[in-house]
């Protein structure tokens, strides 16, 4: 496994979305280094023949009747939202200039 | 009076209402006041409801109407804040999710209130239910009430600490890797993380849904399984719960209370369990608990978990990557918090500044963990890995309970640490929940009760019992049988030593 770095971890914060501070990013690159080598633990008794388990109980095909529920009314669901037109999510521009 | 109400059990309350002895309005007054009054010190609430006292007078108003109310009918009860509720703020501990009010109940929420249970408030956590110790809170920190210098235990500390401090009869929880059972472990409480799937996860805000579970939190076990009867069974809003009956775990809880004996009863000593490097008083009350079982009639016997060495490591694998992806939909658009960066103004650019504005640093590392774990060429050898290694903890837990009809272990390897202690040691945290998480991974239901208090350092330690998938009930008779001869041995309930506060 190669070693995490700052880098490594600024990779994975733009992966997730979070804009790190380079403070951050000294602070939690060997804290994350040692918690990835204590992990990697699970790779000793993880063999071919044992199979995955996903779930603890597993249940299948749970599937409810084809017909409408109850569903939230357009003015609960934007209740919480920090920004709105009264019937729809406003958010910021999507692309940028580069795209 | 308030003293006095505030130290009764549920179960009591329960009866002295349905007598009339009592209104839920006072009771429920006597809480209000009890909380104005240690809640500054404490901080097991991050709110107070203002609707308690006309709820609680509709349930008197009922009442007198000779409406046929459940046992638990006008009998308060705090919320941990990770439960979706229509009129309380609902965090999760989260700057992220602060002041948002859900457009719905969670579940065992809409349960409770229709069982008419009085809701106070919401308590406090770590955020997103990452940690063991609420120090992760982004609210500030709770007290363990047997000592403000110390940690509730986590995520759960606020329920914990408010049935300790009296605040509340009863509390919910939630329970992803001991997030129930350690806190009630430090806090001299009682806690149970249900059978995975036995307690609908409705409107609890998500941290790893193959792990999460909804649990009671009390004082008493007969307490544990009333509010488990009300918020347990079948919830097809859940594609994860069970579509059984269940049985009366309150009948239970009383069958064991009044047991004789426990002849024939064979309580499994998980050997990995049995404090490696725990705290010696720990281990001398859970032994001592052992030979209590043992008077009573009951077989030890010692059993073997060989993966359980692999289960915290498998953990920290399993819930970054459920958590990483969970989170995912704190985007800034559809609810909580939304910071526009200076220069910033794609959606990407407001997330990316959102959610590093709202999340506090656990929350970070573990998304950050769990996204390298879920990334390309690594996606097989962390979390593969750790769902074998889940495959193999299961046949550990058959294994042993085919000669054994619970098992036993140390509920938390230490007592309450201080506040400050382990926090910048992600680590030593972590380590907390070795003797919980391996129920977690299996999906088996546990319960952690008081075993006493550490001889060195006057704090409670806690006793867990495990037991098969479904097999709740047992969890009930057992606790119920230990907690009454705990208590013939110590004259009174364990929080009757604990300091006054206030």
């Amino acid at each position: 496994m190669p070693e995490i770095t700052p880098d490594v971890v600024r990779h994975l914060a733009g992966l997730a979305r979070i804009a790190l501070t380079d403070e951050e990013i000294r602070t939690l690159t060997p804290q994350l280094d040692v918690i990835v080598e204590s992990v990697a633990k699970v790779r000793e008794v993880a063999t071919s023949d044992v199979p995955a388990t996903s779930h603890p109980i597993p249940l299948s095909n749970v599937f409810r009747p084809d017909v409408p529920g109850e569903t939230l009314t357009p003015q609960e669901a934007l209740a919480g939202a920090p920004e709105h037109d009264g019937s729809r999510f406003r958010v910021s521009a999507i692309l940028g200039e580069e795209q | 009076m308030t003293e006095e109400l505030v130290r009764k059990s549920a179960a009591e309350l329960g009866a002295l209402l349905a007598a009339r002895e009592i209104s839920a309005e006072e009771v429920t007054r006597a809480h209000l006041d009890r909380i104005a009054a240690v809640d500054g010190d404490v901080h097991a609430f991050l709110h107070v409801s203002n609707a308690a006292l006309g709820t609680a007078a509709a349930i008197d108003a009922a009442r007198g109407d000779g409406a046929e109310l459940g046992p638990l009918a006008g009998v308060p009860v705090a919320i941990k804040d990770v439960l979706c509720t229509l009129d309380m703020p609902s965090t999760a501990g989260s700057r992220i999710l602060e002041g948002w009010v859900p457009p719905y109940d969670a579940t065992p929420v809409s349960r409770m209130r229709k069982a008419g249970l009085v809701p106070l408030g919401k308590t406090n956590m770590d955020e997103f239910a990452m940690g063991s110790s609420t120090e992760h809170s982004a609210f500030g920190p709770t007290r363990n009430p047997w000592d403000l210098d110390r940690i509730p235990g986590g995520s759960g500390g606020g329920s914990a600490a408010a049935v300790a401090a009296f605040e509340a009869p009863l509390a919910l929880g939630s329970d992803t890797g001991g997030s129930i059972r350690q806190p009630a472990a430090v806090t001299g409480t009682v806690g149970v993380k249900p059978t995975y799937g036995g307690v609908s996860r409705y409107g609890a805000i998500a941290l790893a849904s193959s792990l999460d579970q909804v649990g009671p939190v009390s004082r008493t076990v007969l307490d544990a399984a009333l509010l488990h009867d009300v918020i347990g069974g079948h919830d097809p809003r859940d594609s994860t719960s069970i579509d059984e009956e269940w049985p009366s775990f309150a009948a239970a809880a009383r069958a064991g209370a009044e047991a004789e004996s426990l002849k024939g009863l064979r309580v499994g000593v998980v050997k990995e369990l049995d404090s490696p490097g725990f705290q010696a008083g720990v281990s001398q009350r859970f032994h001592e608990a052992l030979e209590l079982l043992t008077a009573a009639g009951a077989e030890i016997v010692e059993v073997s978990a060989p993966h359980f060495e692999y289960a915290v490591a498998a953990y920290y694998v399993i819930l970054p990557a459920e958590a990483s992806s969970n989170l995912a939909k704190f985007d800034s658009v559809r609810f909580g918090l939304r910071v526009t960066p200076p220069g910033g103004w794609t959606v990407e650019d407001v997330m990316a500044a959102t959610r590093e504005a709202g999340f506090g640093a656990e929350v970070k590392r573990r998304i950050i963990l769990g996204t390298y774990a879920l990334s390309a060429g690594y996606y097989e050898a962390y979390y593969g890995s750790a769902q074998k290694v889940r495959t193999l903890i299961q046949r550990d837990f058959a294994a042993a309970f085919d000669h054994a009809d619970v098992l036993v272990s140390p509920a938390a390897p230490t007592t309450a640490f201080r506040i400050g202690e382990k926090v910048d040691d992600p680590m030593a945290m972590y380590l907390n929940d070795v003797t919980t998480i391996p129920a977690n991974l299996a999906g088996i239901p546990g319960m952690a009760l008081p075993a006493g208090l550490a001889p060195e350092d006057g704090l409670p330690v806690g006793f867990q019992v495990m037991a098969p998938a479904r097999e709740d009930a047992r969890l009930y008779r057992v606790g119920a049988t230990l907690e009454r001869l705990l208590g013939e041995r110590w004259g009174g309930p364990i929080l009757d030593k604990a300091p006054a506060l206030g």
